[in-house]
């Protein structure tokens, strides 16, 4: 083998091995951080173990919203209007969080059967809805208006 | 009447776009030169028709013509005059007809500045551009018409979303679109050669400054989007890895790819096929870019709509695009062969890792954006790919990019030897981590990623100077050897210290960040990362098309008052839209930022969020580094002067372009196995 080749080899495998590494580094990661959506339907259906995370998303009920008087916890009641779930958070909650308004929020059911979010989305639209919860309450029959409501909406540019 | 001219003015465009991509590639099949001159005037043409249907939906704007649909749907009469102007490209129609204006000029600009080249070459780009100008000419026109009636007409519009109404965000997609658009001319050239089966190094110089104004167009255009979402969005983060984010941010990595392949092919005639591969990637992606904003396919805070016959659209165009490119790649890309060979320890070893690493995070990047959208297409349900996975991804693939980067661009083309650079370079290394050390504990903290990363940032910078140092040396007269210094050679220094100063505000922010969320009312006081805030006054206050209720605090540390920061939530007329406007005190070594949450116990108390952000500034001042880096190298003089890529004038040229004859093997059966280092390796880049 001339040195040439040699080195050409050599620049090869390295690369070969870089990317290896890469790829296995990016799958594990990839594995680690998939959140799976879920409407309240499926969560009382038992379809996530506690303290699993995932996204769920739903409607907030009218009248549910409460808060504490110290500091910034909130519950409130999360609804595909099938089945409803309670949710807790601390924080803020974002600027379109209102009742009776779509939302999708992350987090993990505790063992009592509470929804404990560590973040909350609600979209920077006032009829908007997040495509996941139209699609829930499509699912459970209870899509309030047609979707034709949501489709002719402005797009806008990041 | 004036949206019936526009509208006019756009069937015009498109005919010309017709003319522009038919005829002149008629004429280099069939070698009629009077077809392949229609070039240039058919691409004047539609750059006329195109800005005049622009001017026509700007008056629209400018007047309040609310018979217009896209206008009564994104303005309104109070909407200040800067954001009507804004406003056209503010939402879906617009932005589209936006990106045709923008495509047009680019075509126009090439037909310009292309005296030099030759003219089937010309013909070819040209007509490329006038297919791409015809797909995105027919897609305003079929599915997005922008100049489309309403009736009965609207006293007032709908207004612009007040998300958008920041003047980051007036010019942060221009940026975007420049830097999209910019990119299609790179992949011109390179569809050109491949059908043309030849590519040489007076063709590669001349893509390069359009590569590099278009990649500074979309750094900017991409560092406004992140400098907006910080100022307005009111989480106090400047990158979320969201889907929209991710599809302006691969074009970026290719083009990043695409910069330093081309850089490699023009002067060592390597890596020829990979860097027109990388050309159509990076087109592609921006495609794609817009495909997923623009088809509302994704779960994001951008895309507010969906609209299937769009998508679809947006969806084949891209399917014939790449497909079609990629099908022309697949045929004749065995012709764009590279000769030249190069050793272990050469420039264009560094470039070739820079390659990989940039276009491995690139497809990370796009796994991670495309895999939800596939499962859902698919009926496999709901996901989402978390942040974590992308910096888990991220961050590892560019270490190594930091550790390579002054050292590559040190070395010679074809083969180097480090022995004379190894010991100035080992001290340079200790002194790096020594430094770093010193400053994160005597500025900040010790905390061993920071020191890392702060590491990593000073050896960037200091073996890009060694680098510079290196040059000079040997040189009698340094200043007269400073001034004959290419610019390309300067701007490629300080878009590397520009990556140095950008990797010490991403690692300083995220490592020392501190946030808290709080309940205060009037007069209460909490302290955050050494300061104090207290809640001064509440006061209510009326802005130019919304009301607002503005808190005010005033910030202390120790003994010193720093003044007062001011934050606001406002509440929009005309769309009922809230909005949290966030009050950031920016420093160079620290911002304070604070913003509202929502009123509690009807008002008197409020949740508010707290941060003290070190150093984040350097993330945008590291991208401004990088963006005037690349238009630095775009003026160099060696650009504007190139030579008819006849075979006569280049035997004429400098010794450098000789080499390239001979590394790039046009006349393919003499393969250029000498060991004499390349004449060109120390000039150029």
């Amino acid at each position: 083998m001339t040195p040439k080749r040699k080195q050409r080899l050599m620049l090869v495998g390295l690369m070969l091995g870089g990317v290896s590494v890469a790829v296995a580094f990016g799958v594990n990661a990839f594995k680690q951080n998939i959140m799976l959506f879920h409407s309240p339907t499926d969560v009382v259906a038992g379809a996530v173990q506690p303290g699993q995370p995932f996204r769920v998303g739903g409607m907030v009920v009218e009248g549910s919203v409460s808060r504490s008087e110290e500091d910034l916890a909130v519950q409130f009641k999360l609804t595909d209007h099938a089945q409803t779930i309670p949710v807790r958070f601390e924080g803020i909650l974002p600027d379109l969080f209102r009742e009776g308004q779509g939302i999708v929020a992350m987090g993990a059911m505790d063992t009592g059967g509470t929804f404990g979010a560590t973040e909350v989305l609600a979209k920077h639209d006032e009829n908007y809805m997040p495509p996941e919860v139209a699609e829930a309450l499509e699912k459970a029959g209870k899509m309030p208006g047609t979707a034709a409501t949501y489709g002719n909406k402005t797009v806008v540019e990041p | 009447m004036i949206p019936e001219l526009g509208q006019f003015a756009l069937i015009l465009a498109l005919c010309t776009a017709v003319v522009l991509a038919v005829v002149p590639l008629a004429g280099t099949i069939t070698g009629h030169t009077g077809w392949m001159a229609m070039a240039r005037p058919a691409a004047g043409a539609q750059a006329f028709f195109v800005s005049l249907a622009y001017a026509c939906l700007t008056w629209s704007f400018v007047t309040h013509d609310f018979s217009v649909l896209y206008v009564a749907n994104t303005s309104n009469t109070s909407l200040p005059l800067i954001y009507r102007l804004s406003g056209v490209w503010g939402g879906h129609e617009g932005s589209i007809l936006f990106w045709c204006f923008i495509s047009a000029l680019w075509t126009a600009a090439v037909a310009v500045f292309s005296r030099s080249l030759p003219q089937v070459l010309l013909a070819r780009v040209l007509s490329v551009l006038g297919f791409v100008s015809i797909g995105f000419l027919l897609f305003v026109l079929w599915t997005s018409n922008p100049f489309e009636r309403l009736f009965p007409v609207p006293i007032d519009g709908a207004s612009l979303n007040p998300l958008l109404q920041d003047p980051g965000m007036a010019i942060h997609p221009p940026m975007l679109y420049l830097g999209y658009v910019g990119f299609s001319v790179a992949f011109a050239f390179a569809v050109a050669a491949l059908i043309g089966g030849q590519l040489d190094s007076a063709t590669l110089r001349w893509m390069r400054p359009w590569t590099n104004i278009a990649w500074m167009f979309l750094t900017v255009g991409i560092s406004l989007g992140s400098w907006w979402a910080y100022n307005e969005l009111g989480w106090g983060g400047w990158w979320f890895w969201d889907p929209v984010e991710n599809a302006s941010f691969m074009p970026w990595l290719v083009g990043t790819a695409l910069i330093h392949s081309l850089a490699a092919s023009e002067k060592r005639g390597v890596f020829k096929a990979w860097t027109v591969l990388l050309a159509v990637l990076a087109f592609s992606l921006s495609l794609l870019g817009t495909f997923l904003v623009r088809s509302g396919v994704l779960t994001s805070v951008h895309s507010f709509a969906a609209d299937p016959t769009r998508g679809l659209y947006i969806l084949l165009f891209l399917g014939v695009v790449v497909g079609g490119s990629l099908l022309l790649y697949a045929v004749r890309a065995h012709k764009l062969t590279s000769t030249a060979s190069f050793e272990l320890l050469s420039r264009e070893s560094a470039l070739l890792v820079n390659n990989i690493l940039l276009v491995v995070a690139s497809a990370a990047v796009l796994l991670g954006t495309m895999y939800p959208l596939f499962v859902d297409a698919l009926g496999y349900g709901k996901m989402s790919v978390g942040e974590q996975y992308f910096n888990a991804v991220f961050v590892p693939l560019m270490l190594p990019i930091l550790l390579i980067v002054g050292l590559g661009a040190m070395l010679n083309w074809k083969r180097d030897k480090l022995s004379g650079r190894a010991v100035p370079l080992a001290v340079l290394g200790v002194a790096s981590i020594v430094l770093a050390a010193l400053l994160a504990t005597q500025l900040l903290s010790f905390k061993m990623s920071a020191v890392a990363s702060l590491s990593l940032a000073i050896w960037v910078t200091a073996s890009t100077v060694y680098g510079i140092v290196h040059r000079l040396r040997n040189k009698r007269k340094r200043l007269s050897a400073v001034l004959h210094t290419p610019a390309a050679f300067w701007g490629m220094s300080i878009a590397h210290v520009g990556l140095a100063v950008f990797t010490v505000g991403v690692a300083l922010t995220s490592i020392y960040t501190e946030e808290q969320t709080v309940r205060m009312e009037l007069n209460d006081d909490h302290s955050v990362g050494g300061y104090s805030f207290t809640f001064t006054h509440l006061d209510e206050v009326r802005g130019a098309n919304f009301d607002a209720i503005e808190a005010r605090f005033a910030v202390s540390r120790g003994n010193a008052e720093l003044g007062d920061i001011s934050a606001q939530k406002r509440f929009y007329d005309v769309r009922q839209d809230t909005m949290t406007e966030a009050g950031i005190d920016a420093g160079l070594t620290r911002d304070l930022f604070i913003a509202l949450g929502e009123p509690l116990d009807g008002g008197s108390a409020w949740s508010v969020r707290i941060q003290t952000k070190p150093f984040i500034r350097w993330i945008w001042l590291g991208t401004l580094f990088m963006a005037a880096g690349g238009l630095l190298a775009a003026l160099d003089r060696r650009y504007r002067k190139v030579g008819v890529p006849s075979t006569t004038s280049d035997r004429t040229a400098r010794p450098a372009l000789r080499s390239d004859k001979n590394g790039q093997g046009s006349s393919a059966s003499i393969p250029v196995t000498t060991r004499v280092s390349a004449p060109g390796g120390q000039t150029g880049l």
